[in-house]
Formats: C-alpha cells, sequence, structure tokens
C-alpha cells in the first residue's frame, strides 16, 4: 500500500455531515484535506439520526440566513451535484396546533420569521387540511413555509463522503482525535492514539466532542448532549409531501420517498435519561411518539414501525450553533453545538466553511455564532 | 470497534461479475453489483452499506440478507467477513402496529 502524507492544508475532526460537506467543497476548490472520525462509521453520529428536516420557519433568527441560503443555492441541484440521491422536497413546512395556546406559540413564530424576510403564514383548520387531507379535526391552526422541505440525512451525508472521497480528500474511520496542539502560536498538531496529522487550518466539527478537544488548547464552548429519538414505519402508499411539526412538539416527521414514515419526537423524560454512554432508545419512547402521531394522523394507526433509533444532539448554551474562526488560534475554526439544527443548513455550513478557510470571508454573516459569545448572566 | 480505516486505500478497479444484478436484499431489491459499487464509493463498513443503500432496512430488517451482504463486502475489501461488525439490531424484533405499540402492553386483554 502507497504510504501517504499525514500532512494537508486543512485537518476536519468530525466525519458527520459537517465535516463531509466541508471537505467536499474544500476538495471541489482544490485544498488538500483530511478528514478524521472518531468511530468506526462516516455520518455516525446526529447526522444519520435525524428527521430530515430542511427547514427556515422556527429558526432563530442568527441562524436563519444559513438556512435560506442553502435553500436558495445548494439544496435545488445536491442531488446532481453528489451524483447521489438526497431525496430533498421542497413541499412546506406544516407546524400544526390544536389550542389557543398552540396559536399564540406558532403566531410567535411566524412574526419572527416574517420579520427577517421569511414567507410564513397563519392558517386555520380547513386550509391545513386542504394542504393535507390525512390531518384529524383536533387540528385547528398552523403556521405554513411554502419553501421548507425535507431530505434524506443518510444519502445525503454519505453523497458529500463519496464525492470529496473521489476529489482525493482522504478520509480515516477510527481516529478518535484526544489533543490539539499549536506550533508557534498557530494551530499545527492533530493528535489521535495512533498518529500526529499536521495541517495548516483545524476544523473542529466533532459535534458532543468538540468540547473536549477544543479544551486542550482552552478553549470553551458551553454545550451538552440531549437524546433524541426517532421511528420509522413500513412503506406506506404515497400520502404527503410536506415536513411536519407541532407547536406543541410532541414530534415532527415526513413520509420518504420510499414511502416509510420518519418521525422523531420525545417522552419528556428524556433530560433525566440513564447515560451508559451510548445512546439507546426507552421503551416509553416510541410508543409516546405513536399516540402523538395518531391523534394528529388516526389513518397511520395501522402503519407498522419497524425501527427506532436514539442519537444525541449537541445542545449549545443559547440553542444556536458555534461557526467561524477562533481568534486566539490562527488556523483553528469551529462548526459544532447545532441543537438538532445541523442537517438542514449543512450545505450552507460546509459552503461558506470552505469560504471562510480558503479566503478569510463569507457570503452569509456568521459573527452572530461565534464561539466566544456566550456570558455570565449577572 | 475503533480499528483505523484509510477510506482511500486502492481497492483496485471495479470489475462487472456476471452475477451483479441478482437481488441480494429482497426487501428493498438492492442487487450485488450495487452493493459492490457502494463499496467501490467508500462505504466500507456495514453500517454505511445499509444507510447508502437501504440493504437490510426493510421489513425482515436484514434477517435475510445481512450475512450475504456482509460476504460481498468483505470479497471487496479483500477481508475476512469476520472483520466486519454486523449493523445495529434495533427494536422493536418484529414490526408492530402504531395502536398496538402505543399502549405499552397494556391494551385491551390481548396478549401484546
Amino acid at each position: 500500500m502507497e504510504l501517504m502524507s499525514n500532512c494537508a492544508e486543512v485537518i476536519i475532526v468530525g466525519g458527520g455531515v459537517i465535516g463531509c460537506a466541508t471537505a467536499y467543497y474544500l476538495a471541489k476548490a482544490g485544498t488538500s484535506v483530511i478528514v478524521l472520525e472518531g468511530s468506526d462509521h462516516i455520518g455516525n453520529g446526529g447526522s444519520s439520526r435525524n428527521g430530515g428536516g430542511v427547514r427556515q420557519s422556527g429558526r432563530d433568527p442568527r441562524e436563519l440566513p444559513l438556512a435560506m441560503y442553502g435553500i436558495r443555492n445548494l439544496w435545488p441541484h445536491l442531488s446532481e451535484e453528489l451524483e447521489t440521491d438526497c431525496e430533498y422536497h421542497q413541499d412546506g413546512n406544516l407546524r400544526l396546533g390544536k389550542t389557543e395556546k398552540h396559536r399564540e406559540i406558532l403566531e410567535g413564530l411566524a412574526d419572527r420569521a416574517r420579520a427577517c424576510g421569511l414567507d410564513v403564514r397563519m392558517i386555520d383548520g380547513d386550509e391545513v387540511r386542504r394542504i393535507n387531507p390525512y390531518l384529524s379535526h383536533e387540528v385547528t391552526v398552523a403556521s405554513w413555509c411554502p419553501t421548507d422541505g425535507h431530505a434524506n440525512p443518510l444519502t445525503t451525508t454519505l453523497g458529500f463522503y463519496k464525492m470529496a472521497r473521489r476529489l482525493g480528500a482522504r478520509f480515516i474511520t477510527g481516529e478518535p482525535v484526544q489533543e490539539l496542539r499549536t506550533v508557534k502560536g498557530k494551530i499545527r498538531k492533530v493528535i489521535t492514539p495512533n498518529h500526529v496529522y499536521e495541517g495548516e487550518q483545524v476544523l473542529v466539527a466533532a459535534g458532543l466532542h468538540s468540547r473536549e478537544i477544543f479544551g486542550t488548547v482552552g478553549i470553551d464552548v458551553p454545550m451538552d448532549g440531549s437524546l433524541l429519538e426517532a421511528l420509522v414505519t413500513e412503506a406506506e402508499p404515497p400520502m404527503f409531501d410536506q415536513m411536519l411539526g407541532t407547536a406543541d412538539a410532541d414530534f415532527y416527521g415526513h413520509q420518504t420517498k420510499h414511502g416509510s414514515f420518519v418521525f422523531g419526537g420525545s417522552s419528556g423524560l428524556e433530560p433525566f435519561y440513564k447515560d451508559n454512554g451510548t445512546p439507546v432508545t426507552s421503551s416509553r419512547t416510541a410508543p409516546c411518539i405513536c399516540r402523538g402521531i395518531m391523534k394528529y394522523f388516526p389513518d397511520l394507526a395501522d402503519a407498522k414501525i419497524v425501527r427506532t433509533w436514539a442519537g444525541w444532539s449537541d445542545r449549545s448554551a443559547d440553542g444556536v450553533p458555534v461557526l467561524g474562526a477562533v481568534d486566539e488560534i490562527p488556523g483553528l475554526y469551529a462548526a459544532c453545538a447545532f441543537t438538532g439544527h445541523g442537517f438542514g443548513i449543512s450545505p450552507a455550513v460546509g459552503d461558506q466553511l470552505a469560504k471562510l478557510i480558503r479566503t478569510g470571508s463569507t457570503d452569509v454573516d456568521l459573527s452572530p455564532l461565534r464561539y466566544d459569545r456566550f456570558h455570565a448572566k449577572i | 470497534m475503533n480499528q483505523v480505516n484509510d477510506r482511500s486505500r486502492d481497492l483496485g478497479p471495479m470489475v462487472p461479475q456476471p452475477d451483479d444484478d441478482r437481488i441480494i436484499c429482497r426487501c428493498e431489491e438492492i442487487t450485488k453489483g450495487e452493493i459492490r459499487q457502494a463499496v467501490h464509493d467508500g462505504m466500507f463498513t456495514l453500517t454505511e452499506i445499509r444507510r447508502y443503500l437501504r440493504t437490510g432496512m426493510g421489513l425482515c430488517q436484514g434477517q435475510t440478507c445481512a450475512k450475504l451482504v456482509k460476504g460481498i463486502v468483505a470479497r471487496e475489501l479483500g477481508v475476512s467477513p469476520a472483520e466486519l461488525e454486523p449493523a445495529t439490531s434495533r427494536a422493536p424484533v418484529r414490526p408492530i402496529e402504531m395502536r398496538v405499540f402505543a399502549k405499552e402492553g397494556k391494551g385491551d386483554g390481548a396478549d401484546e
């Protein structure tokens, strides 16, 4: 086997959808990249465990410009570009409500989104059922964002990986990064139990592990892990193409191209999860998600659940990601703490980070997402 | 777990085989040729193959094809099948209707 160099212009720590997308856009522009993934599989964290939303509605105004940028410029042609069916659908997002309190929540979200220039409308129960006739009469109100959608997180992540690899990006799995090291004040070395890699620039996109990795160079990003669960049904006849959520956050999801329904949700007991080091499903959660879904979609009561899974999201202290250059250490960049919102914005994040790393500037203003924005309350 | 796995190592060219159009995963109708091509596209683990192609993601959850897929991937990579970790099995063991699952085993005097 050919002996390969452990040096590249850019080392990316983390082989999830963010690391793979950034590697792809860098490799496409001719930059040499090594991606180090700690687990045995590409895209093994939140990248393969999320609900596939490609949404702008419901987003914090600080990350909304990234979501809008990706939906306008990258998602429409992503399947062609990656030679992989990303199953992107732009058929709108319905956020459903049943009570007056839900209406208030939805109106607040819609008002904030409109202030950022996004088309989100409030609609009544009858109009909801004109868009999606399978919804029960318990649904009395919804917000409707026609430019939202969904995609397949598994094929999108692996599609970015496949094309980045084809363009010469080097990927190594089973290489958990333990330490970053500077040389003469600049980032330089990335250390695993097996090897030392060297890069002129280093991007840390390691999800929940990013905090301990940044800690080795004295940078702290306040985040913790939050457990999320999801389930998938057998293939059903095509019913609807919208992405769905609820004001009450009882579930979210969509029907996939394959025909199966992917739904995520929670039991409410997740914050008190007994962490054994592996994200495992609880026997309480999937039945609770099923009860939630059946109230909205009585027709799905006979759909069979074939699989359930769990994953951690890397939740930041203020609910939006941490993105951009780290001032104290020239050459070091952060892309973590996505708080469950990473998949939909991943093409935009990869595209913009690649541009930032190559040129020092971006098209979308990333300054509201800086790593050093967190302060004590008094 | 956590074996260093360099995804740029040379597997040689993807040479067509006479039985490439044979269906291996019957639930999702995935052929041997598609599985072999996925390995050449970089999918080196059974978990990645499953997420990329849907092998073993259908009604039987891989109870029929998991072993066959493992053999094909191992041969393509030039390793022993024993070196490949199986994809994770996930609850429920058999497909179960939402209305039944929702009861958490407490429903209507049935033997769920």
